[in-house]
């Protein structure tokens, strides 16, 4: 099973195991962690579900979409070049994700 | 009693999802469709319907296999000609959907929706104030869940003051025909077809105010290479679907808050709940209740065959309700986290004006929270019949100034 490292805002880290295909936002929303409130539902809409992807050569990640890319245009938090939204980021690997300090 | 679809046994219900007695209190039979399996077939309409969260969401998130382009109400395009030429955006799959709905996609984004705020609170708090400030019973529909929406959004579309009343019975005529032809159907195309005229008017590229919305998505249509025909419908689509809904996510907010004084308590000792409070509504009283799709090719579902061109009613209401999804589904809890309800649909085809009817709800909720005291039922709450729609006709409440 594939593991997310989740580091929040003040550096605690939460790590948990993925279900192979589920998104890092879904994982998220169902263990509790907070910092991401994915209002829309993981439909790429909100931008409320806004993560930094910390992992090195993460090159086995889903491209960003012209709808994904848009989105994170509207982030509440500043938009980094690892800048993702959770929702779209679909796990097979291992992965680390920093969340940022806001997300509205 | 079942039949055998094929591989697996379907349970077959009698009962008519869009009788009067259904319409007016659901839940029991929202129950009962959830128990009859994960799939069952109802017999009065010859098709299948699925009620829990889990299939829901999969023949939400399936577009390929499900798809909306033979229509998602109960009359199948393949077979029966629409009354109204499709939606570019409701009425399609992709890949013509995909092109349709990032025109809109991309004018309507979280950012310029975040510049909305501070004027849609204002005139929430004006009008909530003033509301609160007069003496007597006042009706929660007109005076306030009907009031806020027809002020701010026809703003934002660019549309004139005059016949805006027009909005109304025209979204109700769209949800009501995507139900069987009942009294329903019928009285609400009678209504909707004087509405129908002015409403066509205003999606005319040049119609609506060169500043507002509907000026920018026929720009951004034309620029994408559509005719000034579908420039047209693509704004149809945000004048059918987005009054009507927002109006009852509103009427149903105020009915759950007043049957349910705690919430309110909550709601007002805390007004950054305001947010929460309308997503649990959209939940717990879903406005839009059920849609449609169609198979486009033989599927199986939870282990039953559904075979191609079967017709397939999703109930978001009764998803959102499921048990094996939420804890104490049938109460109101504005605290509850409440995202990951289908009453915005899910997926390609989830609700494009979702965000913005979030912040037309947090902004209603919010001026009552800071306006109003005390929030109590004054009579017996009035629903308003629809084939598709949960929502009140009159709401009378007493309300005392905070």
């Amino acid at each position: 099973m594939p593991k997310i490292t989740y580091i929040l805002p003040d550096g605690l880290e939460t790590v948990l195991d993925a279900e192979p295909g589920t998104s890092v936002m879904r994982t998220a929303v169902s263990h509790g962690v907070p910092g991401i409130v994915a209002e829309c539902g993981g439909n790429a809409m909100c931008a409320t579900c806004h993560v930094y992807v910390e992992t090195e050569a993460a090159e086995g990640l889903p491209a960003v979409s012209d709808v994904e890319d848009e989105m994170l245009d509207c982030t509440a938090s500043e938009r980094c070049a690892n800048s993702r939204l959770s929702c779209q980021l679909h796990v097979s690997e291992d992965i680390t994700v920093r969340l940022p300090e806001t997300q509205v | 009693m079942t039949i055998q679809s094929t591989a697996q046994e379907v349970t077959v219900l009698e009962l008519d999802p869009f009788s009067d007695e259904f319409l007016n209190d659901p839940y029991e039979a929202h129950e009962q469709m959830r128990e009859a399996g994960p799939v069952f077939w109802l017999e009065r309409y010859q098709l299948y319907g699925v009620a829990r969260h889990d299939e829901v969401s999969q023949v939400l998130a399936d577009h390929e296999t499900y798809v909306s382009s033979r229509g998602v109400g109960i009359s199948d395009f393949a077979k029966e000609k629409p009354w109204r030429p499709p939606s570019l955006l409701l009425e399609a799959d992709p890949p013509h959907h995909t092109k349709a709905r990032h025109v809109v996609s991309h004018i309507m984004t979280p950012k310029v929706l975040r510049g909305l705020k501070e004027g849609f609170q204002e005139r929430a708090d004006e009008l909530v104030a003033r509301v609160a400030a007069g003496k007597g019973t006042v009706d929660g529909v007109a005076d306030l869940a009907e009031a806020f929406p027809l002020e701010v959004f026809p703003d934002f579309i660019g549309l004139p003051k005059d016949g805006r009343e027009n909005l109304l019975p025209y979204g109700s005529m769209v949800f009501n025909t995507f139900g069987p032809r009942n009294s329903h159907f019928e009285r609400a195309m009678e209504r909707g077809a004087k509405a129908q005229a002015w409403i066509m008017e205003q999606c005319q590229p040049g119609a609506p105010a060169p500043d507002g919305l509907g000026a920018k998505i026929h720009a951004a249509a034309a620029e994408a290479g559509y005719d000034e025909v579908d420039q047209a419908k693509l704004l149809r689509s945000f004048l059918s679907a987005g009054v009507d809904t927002t109006v009852h996510g509103i009427g149903n907010a105020l009915q759950c808050l007043a049957e349910n004084p705690e919430q309110f308590g909550y709601l007002r000792e805390d007004p950054s709940l305001a947010r929460a409070a309308f997503e649990e509504t959209v939940r717990y009283s879903s406005p839009v209740q059920t849609f449609f799709r169609t198979t486009n090719k033989d599927a199986e579902l939870a282990g039953i065959r559904i075979p191609e061109g079967s017709k397939v009613l999703m109930f978001l209401a009764a998803a959102n309700r499921d048990p094996r999804q939420w804890e104490n589904p049938a109460s109101f809890d504005i605290r509850r986290k409440a995202a990951g309800h289908v009453g915005f649909g899910f997926g390609v085809h989830a609700c494009l004006g979702q965000m913005l009817a979030r912040l037309e709800g947090e902004c209603f909720l919010t001026a009552l929270a800071r306006n109003v005291g005390k929030l109590e039922l004054a009579g017996e709450p009035v629903q308003q019949l629809n084939n598709t729609l949960r929502g009140l006709d009159s709401l009378p409440l007493r309300l005392t100034a905070a």
